[in-house]
């Protein structure tokens, strides 16, 4: 199968201080990657040189074949950014609406992805509020409806599901489980909840800005010697 | 198609804030209001102390709006003053006499400074003249006469600083409102996660113009028509002309404020310009005279958007030029919009290389 993300030998600094160093490794079509780390690791920024938002200072990143950063590559990327970054003003329809007409969509497409975005999370008797009435996990909520507004291919997600309570936790990995399956995307999710990063396929170890290990959760268990992930990750930093 | 939707979202996102629409639409008319009453005020006619004055004297400085009280044998001339409340004092003697003024507001003073002199001059004059009174009466006619080359005699201070006034208050508000949008969208973090998705810079700018430019444009006719025909300010030359301006105006202003908002980390820190960008450029919009100004000051008049704008506004509505009159402080002005139109574009470039 093709790599749907390259990642090839990327580093960035910001200043002085170097935040990546030399990362490379290929994210395959259809698959669950995690990036998992300390606090401060770079996952962040390697989030945001795979959608482009930022632009590594040696090696370059491929997502679809295509050099990021790179426009019309963006209708295939979903972005949930770790922090919320909302319209208050505005009611979290508005806000679906405002999103999805920056992508390609028809008007039936737009109505229909925008139900079905809401419904996903659980938002669909809060759309006619205001943001600024929203609790922390409805904020959440709603940006992970924008990112998947515009039906992408690649979906990446940072942190998305810190402040949301752990039924509709479980929805939502339930939700892009089947994404993966169904759809066939790919979709890369940064977390510091272990319990997530076993149901991904594969599991990328950041640490001080460089890839300490990449696996499926089981290699990595058997790498480190450990029962679980928890333990892989202090293990890994204990290293 | 990007574009309308920012646009879309930009003015919704304004109708939902009362207070802005406030600021732009009901503080400028408050203000221009205000300035009104304050400027165009009864004068209030000096009070004048006469001693040993002349029944004509009197006659003729109760004529030019002066009021007169009479007083005899003033011993120490300051505490009557003091005391009686008087703008001046004029003691004759013979055909001689001395005027004491107060001073303790210089335009009264100068004023009734010349309102006397004038009747002392006129009376010196008739003197010389032993005629008839038919001829008297011609002369004293003949002896000033005011011309006016711009306005009348019915100018008041208010009509020629107002057209100034009316583009300085499109442009601050303009400059603030939408400097504050954009960096809002910094602040909020939306305008990096606008560049996750397919929007082009171009496209960023271009809507945060029209959109605001919509505002400003509504702003720029409510300001106009009530300044023209609530407040009744002096319009000799076209409406138009006015409008037309004033929406350039706003343009300088709109592009001025967004690239501004890119240096300011927060709205107290946006008002911080104020000093810096608004408050110079009243000097140079025509208060105060600028070739009275020493060489080096002039040279820094000529960058001033408002310089400009207001040269242009005084031409059209109180000298009643046309519009090729003024057009190249129109041409100017526009200059000035696109340069700051293309420094938006590279600002933007921070956030995103493409
Ligand atoms: N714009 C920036 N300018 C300077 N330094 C930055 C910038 N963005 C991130 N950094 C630095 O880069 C490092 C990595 O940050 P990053 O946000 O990628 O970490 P992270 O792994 O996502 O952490 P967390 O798990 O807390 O989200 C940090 O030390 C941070 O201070
Ligand atoms: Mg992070």
């Amino acid at each position: 199968m093709n790599p749907s993300i390259s990642i090839q030998n990327v580093s960035k600094s910001f200043g002085k201080k170097t935040i990546l160093k030399d990362i490379h490794f290929d994210i395959q079509e259809g698959n669950i990657y995690g990036f998992i780390g300390p606090s401060g690791a770079g996952k962040t920024t390697l989030v945001k040189m795979i959608v482009g938002m930022e632009v590594p200072d040696q090696g370059a990143i491929y997502l679809l074949g295509e050099k990021m950063p790179n426009l019309p590559i963006l209708q295939e990327i979903g972005y949930m950014a770790q922090s919320d970054a909302l319209y208050n003003q505005l009611t979290g329809k508005e806000n679906l609406t405002f999103f999805a007409s920056l992508y390609k969509l028809n008007k039936g497409e737009r109505l229909r992805r925008i139900e079905y975005a809401a419904e996903l999370v659980n938002l669909t008797s809060d759309l006619n509020k205001k943001v600024s009435a929203y609790s922390g996990g409805m904020k959440r909520r709603l940006s992970l409806a924008i990112a998947l507004i515009q039906n992408p291919k690649v979906l990446i997600l940072d942190e998305p599901t810190v402040g949301i309570d752990p039924e509709l936790r479980e929805s939502i990995w339930n939700e892009l489980l089947r994404l993966k399956n169904e759809d066939g995307k790919t979709i890369i999710v940064t977390t510091h909840v272990m319990d997530e990063a076993e149901k991904c396929d594969y599991i990328s170890m950041i640490r001080e800005g460089s890839l300490i290990a990449t696996g499926t959760p089981e290699q990595l268990k058997k790498q480190y010697a450990a029962d679980n992930l928890n333990d892989v990750f202090l293990a890994a930093g204990r290293m | 198609m990007r574009t309308i939707a920012l646009i879309k979202r930009i003015l919704l996102q304004i109708l939902r804030d009362k207070r802005t629409l406030a600021l732009l639409f009901i503080a400028p008319l408050l203000i221009l209001t205000l300035m009104d009453l304050v400027f165009n005020g009864k004068t209030v006619n000096p009070v004048l102390g006469i001693e040993n004055g002349k029944k004509q004297i009197i006659q003729s400085l109760k004529e030019a709006d002066i009021v007169v009280k009479n007083y005899e044998g003033v011993s120490n001339t300051d505490e009557v003053m003091l005391k009686y409340d008087l703008d001046g004092l004029l003691e004759v003697k013979g055909e001689k006499a001395t005027l004491t003024l107060l001073n303790d507001n210089p335009t009264v003073a100068k004023n009734l400074e010349m309102k006397v002199r004038q009747i002392f001059n006129k009376r010196a004059q008739l003197q010389l003249l032993d005629t008839n009174n038919i001829q008297r009466k011609q002369l004293q006619d003949a002896i000033i006469q005011t011309k006016y080359v711009y306005g009348s005699s019915d100018t008041e201070l208010f009509d020629t600083f107002s057209p100034m006034l009316v583009g300085f208050f499109v442009f601050f508000f303009v400059f603030l409102i939408s400097g504050i949008g954009l960096l809002n969208e910094r602040t909020t973090g939306t305008l990096e996660r606008l560049m996750a998705t397919p929007i082009k810079r171009g496209e960023i700018v271009a809507a945060y113009l029209i959109g605001y430019g919509l505002l400003a444009f509504l702003q720029t006719i409510v300001i106009v028509l009530f300044a023209i025909y609530v407040l009744d300010i002096v319009l000799v030359g076209s409406i138009w002309n006015v409008i037309l301006i004033n929406v350039i105006v706003a343009l300088v202003a709109l592009s001025l404020g967004i690239l501004l908002s890119s240096f300011a980390n927060s709205e107290f820190q946006m008002v911080q310009f104020i000093p810096l960008v608004i408050v110079p450029q009243i000097f140079f919009s025509g208060i105060f005279s600028i070739e009275g100004m020493v060489d080096w000051l002039q040279v820094f008049a000529k960058f001033m958007p408002l310089y400009y704008a207001a040269d242009a506004l005084k031409g059209v509505m109180y000298k009643g030029l046309s519009l090729s009159d003024i057009s190249q402080n129109l041409y100017i002005l526009l200059a000035f919009a696109a340069v700051f139109i293309v420094c938006n574009l590279f600002a933007l470039k921070k956030y995103r290389k493409l």
